[in-house]
Protein backbone atom coordinates (compact mmCIF):
# COMPACT_ATOMS: atom_id res chain seq x y z
CA UNK A 1 0.00 0.00 0.00
CA UNK A 2 2.59 2.17 0.54
CA UNK A 3 5.86 3.24 -0.87
CA UNK A 4 8.13 3.55 1.63
CA UNK A 5 10.49 1.07 2.87
CA UNK A 6 8.63 0.42 6.08
CA UNK A 7 5.71 -1.59 5.71
CA UNK A 8 3.76 -1.20 9.02
CA UNK A 9 4.51 3.07 8.64
CA UNK A 10 1.11 4.36 6.86
CA UNK A 11 2.43 8.22 5.65
CA UNK A 12 -0.33 11.15 6.66
CA UNK A 13 0.26 12.35 3.41
CA UNK A 14 1.48 11.16 0.05
CA UNK A 15 1.88 13.05 -3.08
CA UNK A 16 2.78 10.57 -6.28
CA UNK A 17 3.83 11.56 -9.31
CA UNK A 18 1.57 14.57 -8.86
CA UNK A 19 1.98 17.36 -11.84
CA UNK A 20 0.07 20.43 -12.86
CA UNK A 21 -0.06 22.43 -15.68
CA UNK A 22 -2.30 25.37 -16.25
CA UNK A 23 -3.93 26.02 -19.45
CA UNK A 24 -4.78 29.52 -21.13
CA UNK A 25 -5.69 31.28 -24.33
CA UNK A 26 -2.29 32.71 -23.94
CA UNK A 27 -0.47 29.07 -23.45
CA UNK A 28 -0.05 26.86 -20.85
CA UNK A 29 2.53 27.19 -17.59
CA UNK A 30 3.78 24.13 -16.34
CA UNK A 31 3.64 24.45 -12.52
CA UNK A 32 4.68 21.24 -11.48
CA UNK A 33 6.46 18.56 -12.61
CA UNK A 34 6.58 14.84 -11.00
CA UNK A 35 6.30 15.70 -7.21
CA UNK A 36 7.03 12.43 -4.95
CA UNK A 37 6.67 13.11 -1.30
CA UNK A 38 5.21 11.48 1.71
CA UNK A 39 5.14 12.93 4.74
CA UNK A 40 4.78 10.87 8.43
CA UNK A 41 2.18 12.13 11.05
CA UNK A 42 3.46 14.90 13.06
CA UNK A 43 6.08 15.64 10.62
CA UNK A 44 6.89 19.19 9.62
CA UNK A 45 7.70 20.03 6.18
CA UNK A 46 8.34 23.38 5.08
CA UNK A 47 8.57 23.99 1.45
CA UNK A 48 11.21 26.90 0.11
CA UNK A 49 11.95 28.24 -3.48
CA UNK A 50 11.86 31.14 -5.11
CA UNK A 51 8.97 33.34 -6.16
CA UNK A 52 6.74 31.85 -8.80
CA UNK A 53 8.44 28.14 -8.34
CA UNK A 54 5.08 26.69 -7.45
CA UNK A 55 4.84 26.54 -3.52
CA UNK A 56 0.93 27.74 -3.66
CA UNK A 57 0.17 25.54 -6.19
CA UNK A 58 1.27 22.71 -4.39
CA UNK A 59 -0.39 23.61 -1.17
CA UNK A 60 -3.62 24.24 -3.11
CA UNK A 61 -3.35 20.70 -5.12
CA UNK A 62 -2.78 19.30 -1.57
CA UNK A 63 -5.33 20.72 0.09
CA UNK A 64 -7.84 19.50 -3.06
CA UNK A 65 -8.54 23.32 -3.84
CA UNK A 66 -7.24 22.51 -7.56
CA UNK A 67 -7.17 19.06 -9.20
CA UNK A 68 -3.80 18.19 -10.50
CA UNK A 69 -3.26 17.52 -13.93
CA UNK A 70 -1.19 13.82 -13.02
CA UNK A 71 -0.19 12.01 -9.92
CA UNK A 72 -2.30 11.44 -7.04
CA UNK A 73 -2.58 12.88 -3.28
CA UNK A 74 -3.16 9.87 -0.42
CA UNK A 75 -4.30 11.04 2.95
CA UNK A 76 -4.13 9.00 5.46
CA UNK A 77 -3.75 6.17 2.89
CA UNK A 78 -7.74 7.40 1.17
CA UNK A 79 -7.33 9.16 -2.29
CA UNK A 80 -8.25 12.81 -1.82
CA UNK A 81 -10.12 12.59 -5.05
CA UNK A 82 -12.99 10.58 -6.12
CA UNK A 83 -13.50 11.67 -9.29
CA UNK A 84 -14.25 14.74 -10.53
CA UNK A 85 -14.68 15.84 -6.74
CA UNK A 86 -12.82 16.23 -3.17
CA UNK A 87 -13.70 13.33 -0.28
CA UNK A 88 -14.46 16.23 2.06
CA UNK A 89 -13.72 13.26 4.23
CA UNK A 90 -10.93 13.43 3.68
CA UNK A 91 -10.50 16.99 3.10
CA UNK A 92 -11.85 17.91 6.38
CA UNK A 93 -8.16 17.32 8.08
CA UNK A 94 -6.63 19.95 6.47
CA UNK A 95 -6.82 23.43 8.35
CA UNK A 96 -5.22 25.96 5.64
CA UNK A 97 -3.96 28.93 6.28
CA UNK A 98 -3.27 30.86 2.73
CA UNK A 99 -0.94 33.72 1.69
CA UNK A 100 -3.53 36.40 1.54
CA UNK A 101 -5.57 36.23 5.14
CA UNK A 102 -9.28 36.14 3.19
CA UNK A 103 -10.72 37.00 6.10
CA UNK A 104 -14.58 37.81 6.13
CA UNK A 105 -15.19 42.20 6.66
CA UNK A 106 -18.63 41.20 8.26
CA UNK A 107 -17.63 38.95 10.93
CA UNK A 108 -15.77 40.48 13.78
CA UNK A 109 -12.68 38.55 14.76
CA UNK A 110 -14.00 35.90 17.29
CA UNK A 111 -16.63 35.02 14.78
CA UNK A 112 -13.95 34.93 11.98
CA UNK A 113 -12.07 32.40 13.50
CA UNK A 114 -14.77 30.84 15.29
CA UNK A 115 -16.13 30.11 11.12
CA UNK A 116 -14.90 26.68 10.75
CA UNK A 117 -16.58 25.91 14.49
CA UNK A 118 -19.91 27.63 13.01
CA UNK A 119 -19.67 25.46 10.20
CA UNK A 120 -19.23 22.15 12.42
CA UNK A 121 -22.45 23.01 14.63
CA UNK A 122 -20.43 23.55 17.48
CA UNK A 123 -23.13 25.80 19.60
CA UNK A 124 -22.13 29.77 20.34
CA UNK A 125 -20.60 29.87 24.12
CA UNK A 126 -18.40 26.96 23.14
CA UNK A 127 -17.24 28.51 19.88
CA UNK A 128 -16.59 31.98 21.25
CA UNK A 129 -14.73 30.65 24.42
CA UNK A 130 -12.56 28.75 22.03
CA UNK A 131 -12.20 31.88 19.53
CA UNK A 132 -11.48 33.84 22.55
CA UNK A 133 -8.71 31.95 23.30
CA UNK A 134 -7.08 31.79 20.36
CA UNK A 135 -7.42 35.47 19.96
CA UNK A 136 -5.54 35.24 22.96
CA UNK A 137 -2.53 32.74 21.85
CA UNK A 138 -1.63 34.61 18.92
CA UNK A 139 -1.41 38.22 20.53
CA UNK A 140 -5.09 39.44 20.02
CA UNK A 141 -6.13 39.22 22.89
CA UNK A 142 -8.15 43.13 23.33
CA UNK A 143 -9.37 42.50 19.25
CA UNK A 144 -12.17 39.92 19.52
CA UNK A 145 -14.94 42.37 19.30
CA UNK A 146 -13.12 44.29 16.53
CA UNK A 147 -13.53 44.20 12.28
CA UNK A 148 -11.33 43.19 9.91
CA UNK A 149 -10.50 46.16 8.57
CA UNK A 150 -9.67 47.81 11.86
CA UNK A 151 -6.90 45.45 12.01
CA UNK A 152 -3.09 45.89 10.64
CA UNK A 153 -1.61 43.24 8.30
CA UNK A 154 -0.16 41.08 9.92
CA UNK A 155 -3.20 41.21 12.44
CA UNK A 156 -5.33 39.80 10.16
CA UNK A 157 -2.94 37.24 9.15
CA UNK A 158 -2.78 36.28 12.73
CA UNK A 159 -6.51 36.09 12.82
CA UNK A 160 -6.23 33.65 10.09
CA UNK A 161 -4.19 31.28 11.33
CA UNK A 162 -6.18 31.12 14.44
CA UNK A 163 -9.04 30.51 12.49
CA UNK A 164 -7.31 27.35 11.10
CA UNK A 165 -6.24 25.90 14.29
CA UNK A 166 -9.90 26.48 15.43
CA UNK A 167 -11.05 23.11 14.93
CA UNK A 168 -7.53 21.46 15.54
CA UNK A 169 -7.45 19.91 11.83
CA UNK A 170 -4.76 16.84 11.50
CA UNK A 171 -3.18 18.16 8.88
CA UNK A 172 -2.29 21.98 8.96
CA UNK A 173 -1.31 23.42 5.27
CA UNK A 174 0.43 27.65 5.93
CA UNK A 175 0.94 29.40 2.59
CA UNK A 176 3.40 32.33 4.30
CA UNK A 177 1.89 32.79 7.05
CA UNK A 178 4.40 34.99 8.53
CA UNK A 179 5.27 36.67 5.34
CA UNK A 180 3.37 40.05 6.49
CA UNK A 181 4.80 40.43 10.25
CA UNK A 182 7.64 41.82 11.62
CA UNK A 183 10.86 40.03 12.49
CA UNK A 184 9.89 39.74 16.38
CA UNK A 185 6.14 38.76 16.15
CA UNK A 186 7.50 36.50 13.20
CA UNK A 187 9.96 34.56 15.82
CA UNK A 188 7.19 35.11 18.89
CA UNK A 189 4.81 32.91 16.26
CA UNK A 190 7.85 30.37 14.76
CA UNK A 191 7.81 29.23 18.84
CA UNK A 192 4.42 29.22 19.21
CA UNK A 193 3.58 27.22 15.71
CA UNK A 194 6.59 24.55 17.13
CA UNK A 195 4.45 24.58 20.69
CA UNK A 196 1.33 24.22 18.70
CA UNK A 197 2.29 21.92 16.24
CA UNK A 198 3.79 19.27 18.95
CA UNK A 199 1.02 19.72 21.48
CA UNK A 200 -1.65 18.75 18.82
CA UNK A 201 0.60 16.51 17.02
CA UNK A 202 -0.75 18.02 14.10
CA UNK A 203 1.02 17.26 10.53
CA UNK A 204 2.39 20.52 9.07
CA UNK A 205 3.17 21.82 5.38
CA UNK A 206 4.74 24.99 5.67
CA UNK A 207 5.29 27.62 2.84
CA UNK A 208 8.40 30.40 3.09
CA UNK A 209 10.52 32.48 1.64
CA UNK A 210 12.79 32.64 4.81
CA UNK A 211 15.22 29.63 4.69
CA UNK A 212 16.21 30.15 8.59
CA UNK A 213 12.59 30.06 9.71
CA UNK A 214 12.05 27.00 7.32
CA UNK A 215 15.42 24.90 9.19
CA UNK A 216 14.23 26.41 12.37
CA UNK A 217 10.38 24.70 12.08
CA UNK A 218 11.28 21.84 10.07
CA UNK A 219 12.18 18.18 10.31
CA UNK A 220 12.58 18.27 6.73
CA UNK A 221 13.27 21.35 3.93
CA UNK A 222 11.87 20.48 0.91
CA UNK A 223 13.77 22.93 -1.87
CA UNK A 224 11.40 23.55 -5.52
CA UNK A 225 12.86 24.79 -8.34
CA UNK A 226 11.24 26.12 -10.98
CA UNK A 227 9.90 25.95 -14.05
CA UNK A 228 8.81 23.38 -14.18
CA UNK A 229 8.50 23.22 -10.26
CA UNK A 230 10.20 20.14 -8.91
CA UNK A 231 11.53 18.94 -5.82
CA UNK A 232 15.01 19.98 -6.35
CA UNK A 233 16.38 18.26 -2.85
CA UNK A 234 15.00 17.09 0.64
CA UNK A 235 16.94 18.43 3.81
CA UNK A 236 16.39 16.97 7.25
CA UNK A 237 17.17 18.69 9.82
CA UNK A 238 18.25 16.62 12.62
CA UNK A 239 18.12 19.42 15.68
CA UNK A 240 16.44 18.09 18.89
CA UNK A 241 12.75 19.70 19.73
CA UNK A 242 11.56 21.75 21.24
CA UNK A 243 14.04 24.45 19.64
CA UNK A 244 14.59 27.95 21.25
CA UNK A 245 15.68 31.13 19.89
CA UNK A 246 19.93 29.87 20.56
CA UNK A 247 19.15 27.04 18.75
CA UNK A 248 19.34 29.48 15.88
CA UNK A 249 23.52 29.73 16.67
CA UNK A 250 24.10 26.02 16.81
CA UNK A 251 27.19 25.03 13.81
CA UNK A 252 24.77 22.30 12.62
CA UNK A 253 21.29 24.95 12.83
CA UNK A 254 23.85 27.03 10.21
CA UNK A 255 25.41 24.72 7.95
CA UNK A 256 22.03 23.69 7.14
CA UNK A 257 20.86 26.95 6.08
CA UNK A 258 24.22 27.89 4.22
CA UNK A 259 23.96 24.73 2.25
CA UNK A 260 20.16 26.03 1.37
CA UNK A 261 21.20 28.95 0.68
CA UNK A 262 23.88 28.00 -2.08
CA UNK A 263 21.29 25.74 -3.21
CA UNK A 264 19.16 28.42 -3.92
CA UNK A 265 21.73 30.76 -5.47
CA UNK A 266 22.97 28.01 -7.78
CA UNK A 267 19.23 28.28 -9.52
CA UNK A 268 20.56 32.03 -10.56
CA UNK B 1 -11.29 61.71 18.88
CA UNK B 2 -12.13 65.09 18.86
CA UNK B 3 -11.38 65.91 14.99
CA UNK B 4 -14.04 62.30 14.09
CA UNK B 5 -16.51 63.57 15.72
CA UNK B 6 -16.39 66.81 14.08
CA UNK B 7 -16.09 65.33 11.20
CA UNK B 8 -19.17 63.16 12.01
CA UNK B 9 -21.69 66.39 13.12
CA UNK B 10 -20.10 68.71 10.54
CA UNK B 11 -23.50 68.12 7.73
CA UNK B 12 -25.78 68.49 10.64
CA UNK B 13 -24.42 72.09 11.11
CA UNK B 14 -23.64 72.61 7.55
CA UNK B 15 -26.40 71.90 5.98
CA UNK B 16 -28.81 74.60 7.53
CA UNK B 17 -26.50 76.73 6.54
CA UNK B 18 -26.12 75.72 2.72
CA UNK B 19 -30.30 75.62 3.20
CA UNK B 20 -30.08 79.47 4.48
CA UNK B 21 -27.96 80.62 2.36
CA UNK B 22 -29.68 79.55 -0.69
CA UNK B 23 -32.98 80.77 0.46
CA UNK B 24 -31.23 84.50 1.02
CA UNK B 25 -29.46 84.64 -2.11
CA UNK B 26 -32.87 83.37 -3.89
CA UNK B 27 -34.75 86.20 -1.96
CA UNK B 28 -31.72 88.59 -3.58
CA UNK B 29 -32.37 87.54 -6.90
CA UNK B 30 -36.07 88.42 -6.75
CA UNK B 31 -35.43 91.37 -5.46
CA UNK B 32 -32.38 92.89 -7.67
CA UNK B 33 -34.01 91.62 -11.18
CA UNK B 34 -37.91 91.88 -10.01
CA UNK B 35 -38.54 88.37 -11.38
CA UNK B 36 -42.35 87.93 -11.58
CA UNK B 37 -43.82 85.49 -9.10
CA UNK B 38 -45.47 83.08 -11.25
CA UNK B 39 -41.70 82.16 -12.93
CA UNK B 40 -40.05 82.19 -9.23
CA UNK B 41 -41.79 83.16 -6.23
CA UNK B 42 -40.20 84.47 -3.13
CA UNK B 43 -39.18 82.02 -0.77
CA UNK B 44 -41.78 83.68 1.64
CA UNK B 45 -44.36 83.10 -0.44
CA UNK B 46 -43.75 79.76 -1.21
CA UNK B 47 -43.30 78.91 2.46
CA UNK B 48 -47.18 80.96 3.09
CA UNK B 49 -48.48 78.27 0.67
CA UNK B 50 -46.23 75.37 1.86
CA UNK B 51 -47.91 76.14 5.12
CA UNK B 52 -51.41 76.04 3.76
CA UNK B 53 -50.97 73.18 1.98
CA UNK B 54 -49.35 70.96 5.33
CA UNK B 55 -52.77 72.01 6.61
CA UNK B 56 -55.10 70.50 4.09
CA UNK B 57 -55.83 67.10 5.00
CA UNK B 58 -56.66 66.33 0.97
CA UNK B 59 -52.60 67.49 0.63
CA UNK B 60 -51.93 64.28 2.75
CA UNK B 61 -53.84 61.95 1.03
CA UNK B 62 -52.02 62.94 -2.78
CA UNK B 63 -48.58 62.38 -0.60
CA UNK B 64 -49.84 59.24 0.73
CA UNK B 65 -50.80 57.86 -2.95
CA UNK B 66 -47.46 59.04 -4.18
CA UNK B 67 -46.17 56.90 -1.27
CA UNK B 68 -47.36 53.82 -1.75
CA UNK B 69 -47.42 53.94 -5.41
CA UNK B 70 -43.17 54.66 -5.68
CA UNK B 71 -43.21 52.33 -2.12
CA UNK B 72 -45.72 49.30 -3.88
CA UNK B 73 -43.36 49.91 -7.34
CA UNK B 74 -40.13 49.97 -5.27
CA UNK B 75 -40.67 46.42 -3.49
CA UNK B 76 -42.07 44.46 -6.93
CA UNK B 77 -38.66 46.12 -7.87
CA UNK B 78 -36.55 44.52 -5.07
CA UNK B 79 -38.16 41.45 -5.07
CA UNK B 80 -38.22 40.96 -8.69
CA UNK B 81 -34.73 42.57 -8.99
CA UNK B 82 -33.00 40.55 -6.58
CA UNK B 83 -34.31 37.22 -7.96
CA UNK B 84 -33.69 37.89 -11.60
CA UNK B 85 -29.81 39.51 -10.47
CA UNK B 86 -29.36 36.40 -8.51
CA UNK B 87 -30.59 33.96 -11.41
CA UNK B 88 -28.39 36.05 -14.03
CA UNK B 89 -25.45 36.31 -11.78
CA UNK B 90 -25.48 32.30 -10.99
CA UNK B 91 -26.19 31.16 -14.93
CA UNK B 92 -23.55 32.76 -17.20
CA UNK B 93 -25.35 31.16 -19.90
CA UNK B 94 -28.71 32.69 -19.34
CA UNK B 95 -27.15 35.58 -18.60
CA UNK B 96 -25.91 35.32 -22.14
CA UNK B 97 -28.70 33.95 -24.19
CA UNK B 98 -30.83 37.67 -22.28
CA UNK B 99 -27.82 40.13 -22.63
CA UNK B 100 -28.90 41.72 -25.80
CA UNK B 101 -32.85 42.13 -24.51
CA UNK B 102 -31.40 43.22 -21.08
CA UNK B 103 -29.25 45.98 -22.87
CA UNK B 104 -32.10 47.15 -25.21
CA UNK B 105 -34.28 47.12 -22.32
CA UNK B 106 -32.15 49.86 -20.07
CA UNK B 107 -31.52 51.42 -23.01
CA UNK B 108 -35.14 52.06 -23.74
CA UNK B 109 -36.57 55.55 -22.63
CA UNK B 110 -39.09 53.58 -19.84
CA UNK B 111 -40.68 57.05 -19.41
CA UNK B 112 -42.23 56.84 -22.90
CA UNK B 113 -44.17 53.74 -21.98
CA UNK B 114 -46.37 55.28 -19.68
CA UNK B 115 -48.99 56.50 -21.87
CA UNK B 116 -49.10 52.56 -22.78
CA UNK B 117 -49.38 51.26 -19.23
CA UNK B 118 -52.63 54.12 -18.91
CA UNK B 119 -54.46 52.40 -22.17
CA UNK B 120 -53.83 49.09 -20.80
CA UNK B 121 -53.79 49.52 -16.64
CA UNK B 122 -56.16 53.11 -16.82
CA UNK B 123 -55.53 55.83 -14.58
CA UNK B 124 -55.43 54.45 -11.15
CA UNK B 125 -52.55 53.15 -8.86
CA UNK B 126 -51.73 50.28 -11.16
CA UNK B 127 -49.68 52.09 -13.97
CA UNK B 128 -47.47 54.50 -11.70
CA UNK B 129 -46.25 51.04 -9.58
CA UNK B 130 -45.41 49.50 -12.98
CA UNK B 131 -43.73 52.36 -13.75
CA UNK B 132 -42.10 52.89 -10.63
CA UNK B 133 -41.29 49.21 -10.16
CA UNK B 134 -40.09 49.72 -13.86
CA UNK B 135 -37.58 51.89 -13.26
CA UNK B 136 -35.82 50.72 -9.96
CA UNK B 137 -36.03 47.48 -11.58
CA UNK B 138 -32.92 47.67 -13.52
CA UNK B 139 -30.18 49.41 -11.25
CA UNK B 140 -31.33 46.64 -8.64
CA UNK B 141 -30.63 44.02 -10.63
CA UNK B 142 -28.05 45.01 -12.43
CA UNK B 143 -25.92 45.57 -9.11
CA UNK B 144 -27.42 42.37 -7.51
CA UNK B 145 -25.94 40.14 -10.53
CA UNK B 146 -22.42 42.25 -10.42
CA UNK B 147 -22.91 41.63 -6.42
CA UNK B 148 -22.82 37.49 -7.30
CA UNK B 149 -20.01 37.60 -9.47
CA UNK B 150 -17.99 39.96 -7.29
CA UNK B 151 -17.36 36.92 -4.41
CA UNK B 152 -14.19 36.82 -3.91
CA UNK B 153 -12.35 33.93 -5.14
CA UNK B 154 -10.19 34.10 -2.12
CA UNK B 155 -12.74 33.40 0.62
CA UNK B 156 -14.06 31.45 -1.29
CA UNK B 157 -11.27 29.14 -1.08
CA UNK B 158 -11.76 29.42 2.25
CA UNK B 159 -15.18 27.96 2.46
CA UNK B 160 -14.22 25.01 0.22
CA UNK B 161 -11.02 24.45 2.77
CA UNK B 162 -13.39 23.57 5.30
CA UNK B 163 -15.80 21.66 3.37
CA UNK B 164 -18.51 24.12 3.57
CA UNK B 165 -22.08 22.78 2.23
CA UNK B 166 -23.66 24.63 -0.12
CA UNK B 167 -26.06 26.25 2.25
CA UNK B 168 -23.39 27.38 4.51
CA UNK B 169 -21.33 29.17 1.32
CA UNK B 170 -24.69 30.77 0.63
CA UNK B 171 -25.38 31.96 4.67
CA UNK B 172 -21.95 33.22 5.47
CA UNK B 173 -20.43 33.80 2.46
CA UNK B 174 -22.21 34.78 -0.70
CA UNK B 175 -25.42 36.44 0.94
CA UNK B 176 -23.74 38.86 3.04
CA UNK B 177 -20.76 39.72 -0.08
CA UNK B 178 -24.10 40.58 -2.21
CA UNK B 179 -26.15 42.19 0.41
CA UNK B 180 -24.02 45.62 0.11
CA UNK B 181 -24.91 45.32 -3.93
CA UNK B 182 -28.58 45.12 -2.47
CA UNK B 183 -28.31 48.04 -1.01
CA UNK B 184 -26.72 50.17 -3.62
CA UNK B 185 -29.19 49.09 -6.01
CA UNK B 186 -31.79 49.91 -3.51
CA UNK B 187 -30.50 53.38 -3.22
CA UNK B 188 -30.44 54.00 -6.55
CA UNK B 189 -33.89 52.33 -7.16
CA UNK B 190 -36.09 53.73 -4.46
CA UNK B 191 -35.09 57.46 -5.98
CA UNK B 192 -35.87 55.49 -9.97
CA UNK B 193 -39.17 54.87 -8.15
CA UNK B 194 -40.08 58.24 -7.21
CA UNK B 195 -39.05 59.21 -10.26
CA UNK B 196 -41.26 56.82 -12.17
CA UNK B 197 -44.85 57.37 -10.05
CA UNK B 198 -44.30 61.24 -10.65
CA UNK B 199 -43.72 60.95 -14.24
CA UNK B 200 -46.67 58.69 -14.20
CA UNK B 201 -49.08 61.20 -11.89
CA UNK B 202 -47.91 64.10 -14.25
CA UNK B 203 -49.40 62.17 -17.75
CA UNK B 204 -52.45 60.68 -16.06
CA UNK B 205 -54.75 60.35 -13.26
CA UNK B 206 -56.18 62.64 -10.35
CA UNK B 207 -54.53 61.46 -7.45
CA UNK B 208 -51.01 62.25 -5.87
CA UNK B 209 -48.37 65.06 -5.91
CA UNK B 210 -47.47 64.66 -9.21
CA UNK B 211 -50.74 65.74 -10.16
CA UNK B 212 -51.02 68.45 -7.94
CA UNK B 213 -47.93 69.49 -9.53
CA UNK B 214 -50.16 69.66 -12.72
CA UNK B 215 -52.80 71.51 -11.19
CA UNK B 216 -50.92 74.09 -9.51
CA UNK B 217 -49.33 74.52 -13.19
CA UNK B 218 -53.15 74.74 -14.85
CA UNK B 219 -53.88 77.43 -12.15
CA UNK B 220 -50.48 79.36 -12.68
CA UNK B 221 -50.52 79.36 -9.39
CA UNK B 222 -46.61 79.78 -8.87
CA UNK B 223 -45.78 79.77 -5.05
CA UNK B 224 -47.84 76.61 -4.69
CA UNK B 225 -46.07 74.48 -7.35
CA UNK B 226 -42.78 75.27 -5.36
CA UNK B 227 -44.49 74.33 -2.68
CA UNK B 228 -45.27 70.86 -4.01
CA UNK B 229 -42.10 70.26 -5.09
CA UNK B 230 -40.63 70.74 -1.75
CA UNK B 231 -42.99 68.22 -0.77
CA UNK B 232 -42.09 65.93 -3.55
CA UNK B 233 -38.39 66.62 -2.29
CA UNK B 234 -38.79 66.03 1.30
CA UNK B 235 -40.60 62.24 0.35
CA UNK B 236 -37.68 61.99 -2.08
CA UNK B 237 -35.21 62.16 1.26
CA UNK B 238 -37.16 60.42 3.25
CA UNK B 239 -37.54 57.20 1.03
CA UNK B 240 -33.77 57.34 0.55
CA UNK B 241 -32.56 57.78 4.21
CA UNK B 242 -34.85 54.76 5.29
CA UNK B 243 -32.83 52.79 2.78
CA UNK B 244 -30.11 54.16 4.43
CA UNK B 245 -30.96 53.95 7.49
CA UNK B 246 -31.89 50.11 7.01
CA UNK B 247 -28.42 49.53 5.25
CA UNK B 248 -26.32 51.16 8.26
CA UNK B 249 -28.46 48.43 10.33
CA UNK B 250 -28.00 45.56 7.94
CA UNK B 251 -24.40 46.04 6.98
CA UNK B 252 -22.55 48.04 9.86
CA UNK B 253 -19.27 46.52 8.68
CA UNK B 254 -19.53 47.52 5.30
CA UNK B 255 -16.98 50.60 3.88
CA UNK B 256 -19.46 52.69 2.98
CA UNK B 257 -21.67 52.52 6.46
CA UNK B 258 -17.71 52.98 7.87
CA UNK B 259 -17.08 55.78 5.77
CA UNK B 260 -20.36 57.52 6.13
CA UNK B 261 -19.61 57.59 9.94
CA UNK B 262 -16.43 59.35 9.59
CA UNK B 263 -14.57 57.21 10.89
CA UNK B 264 -11.93 57.08 8.07
N1 LIG C 1 -4.61 29.93 -11.69
C1 LIG C 1 -3.47 29.99 -12.44
N2 LIG C 1 -3.57 30.06 -13.79
C2 LIG C 1 -2.45 30.10 -14.56
N3 LIG C 1 -1.20 30.04 -14.08
C3 LIG C 1 -1.05 29.96 -12.74
C4 LIG C 1 -2.17 29.92 -11.85
N4 LIG C 1 -1.72 29.84 -10.59
C5 LIG C 1 -0.37 29.83 -10.68
N5 LIG C 1 0.04 29.89 -11.97
C6 LIG C 1 1.43 29.86 -12.43
O1 LIG C 1 2.08 28.79 -11.81
C7 LIG C 1 3.39 29.16 -11.40
C8 LIG C 1 3.54 28.91 -9.91
O2 LIG C 1 2.73 29.82 -9.18
P1 LIG C 1 2.63 29.76 -7.60
O3 LIG C 1 1.60 30.72 -7.19
O4 LIG C 1 2.44 28.35 -7.18
O5 LIG C 1 4.07 30.28 -7.16
P2 LIG C 1 4.67 30.49 -5.69
O6 LIG C 1 5.86 29.62 -5.59
O7 LIG C 1 3.62 30.32 -4.67
O8 LIG C 1 5.15 32.00 -5.76
P3 LIG C 1 5.21 33.08 -4.57
O9 LIG C 1 6.37 32.70 -3.73
O10 LIG C 1 5.44 34.37 -5.29
O11 LIG C 1 3.93 33.05 -3.84
C9 LIG C 1 3.57 30.62 -11.79
O12 LIG C 1 4.35 30.66 -12.97
C10 LIG C 1 2.18 31.12 -12.04
O13 LIG C 1 2.19 32.04 -13.09
MG1 LIG D 1 2.69 31.63 -3.32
Amino acid sequence: MTDTDDPTRTPELELRGIGKEFRSRSGSTHALSDIKLSIDRREFVSVIGRSGCGKTTLLRVIAGLTGPTSGEVVIGGRSLWRGKKVDSEVAGRFGVVFQDANLFPWYTVLDNIALPLTLRGTDRARRHARAAELAELVGLGGFERSYPRELSGGMRQRVAIARALSYQPKVLLMDEPFGALDAMTRERMNLELQRIAQTTEATVVFVTHDITEAVFLSDRVVHLSPRPGRIRQVRGVDIPRPRDRDAQSEPEFQRIVRELRHALDEEG
Amino acid sequence: MGQDRFVKLLPWFSTPVVIVLLVVAWELFIRAFGVSEFVLPSPGTVLVSLVALVQDPETWHHAAITATEAITGFLAAVVLGVATGVALGKSALLERALRPMIIAAQVVPKVALIPLFVIWFGFGLTSKIIMAAMLAFFPIMLNVLLGVRSVDPGQRDVMRSLTASRWNTFRHLEFKSTLPYVFTGMEVGIVFAIIGTIVGEYLGGSEGLGYLVVVSLNQLDGPQLFAVIVLLASLGLLLYFAINGLKRLVIPWHESVYSQNGVT
